[in-house]
């Protein structure tokens, strides 16, 4: 029970908590997601900066749009984690969204990047998020 | 599907990316942890908050990550890069275990060596998804030369 004229403390509320976690999942995989198509639709950095220097791998990643739409969704997913930081504690935030991201990705990657998602990777990515879970408890 | 396999140096890209973003994410923790609270009313405080030098040094090791993260995605797929780079945690944990002389439970203990399975499993298989020639690469067979018919 909050007293009235008390600021309510998102600390205290597991729903506010769920949803900070949530910004930081889905904005993350977003991010994730549109960067790695921009990264694919560029080619192999090592390649081109054997080729054309370090410059013009700096200018092939710089000259695509998907890219800028990637790093816009990732730098929302880290102010909504400094912002989840200021509120609740790292052993809770980490692993949750470190772990969720994880499967929200694996999912993405197969529909979305139509990347081969095989058994091998299905439990390579349940293995590690298990793993992440236990280790911040 | 073939075998992608990596060299190493493809191996140290994805050691960077293992160590810099649980460094860096420790260190936005220390940062932020020891800032007054940032209410939804006052985001600004959150651009102030880049400034300072717990944030700072967080935000120089996750550019040191994102270099390194871009460069592995560019020759292996999202789901090869992420279950991969995972070992991250398990190196901090056992930085804290053996160098901080911090306890770790049995749980702890249980999840690095899932974590390390997990890992291990994935880096066996191909890192990249093989895809189809696209049809207009694919080379032609022997056309016959189509000329246009001569009106007679």
């Amino acid at each position: 029970m909050t007293t009235p004229g008390t600021p309510l403390t998102l600390t205290t509320n597991p729903w506010m908590a769920a949803a900070m976690i949530a910004a930081i999942v889905l904005t993350s995989t977003t991010g994730e997601v549109l960067t790695a198509a921009a990264m694919k639709s560029i080619g192999d950095l090592d390649v081109i900066r054997a080729r054309s220097g370090l410059k013009g791998a700096v200018r092939a990643v710089l000259t695509c749009p998907l890219f800028f739409a990637g790093v816009f969704f990732l730098a929302v997913a880290f102010f909504s984690l400094l912002f989840a930081l200021n509120h609740l504690n790292l052993s809770l935030v980490a692993p949750a969204a470190a772990s969720l991201t994880l499967v929200t990705n694996a999912v993405a990657g197969k529909i979305f990047l139509k990347e081969n998602v095989d058994r091998r990777r299905w439990v390579s990515a349940g293995l590690v998020c298990i793993g992440v879970y236990l280790l911040a408890h | 599907m073939g075998q992608h396999k990596l060299l190493p140096r493809q191996y140290l890209i994805l050691g960077l990316v293992s160590l810099c973003a649980p460094l860096g994410d420790s260190c936005l923790a220390r940062g932020m942890t020891t800032m007054p609270t940032i209410s939804i009313a006052h985001p600004g405080a959150l651009i102030a908050a880049v400034f300072t030098p717990w944030v700072a040094a967080g935000i120089a090791l996750l550019i040191g990550f994102f270099a390194s993260y871009l460069t592995a995605l560019s020759w292996a797929d999202l789901t090869f890069v992420l279950p991969a780079t995972a070992l991250g945690n398990v190196i901090v944990a056992l930085i804290s275990r053996f160098w901080l002389q911090e306890t770790i439970s049995l749980e702890r203990w249980a999840g690095i060596v899932l974590i390390t399975l997990g890992v291990g499993f994935v880096a066996q298989g191909p890192a990249l998804t093989e895809r189809p020639a696209p049809v207009d690469e694919k080379p032609k067979l022997e056309e016959p030369i189509v000329t246009e018919a001569q009106p007679r």
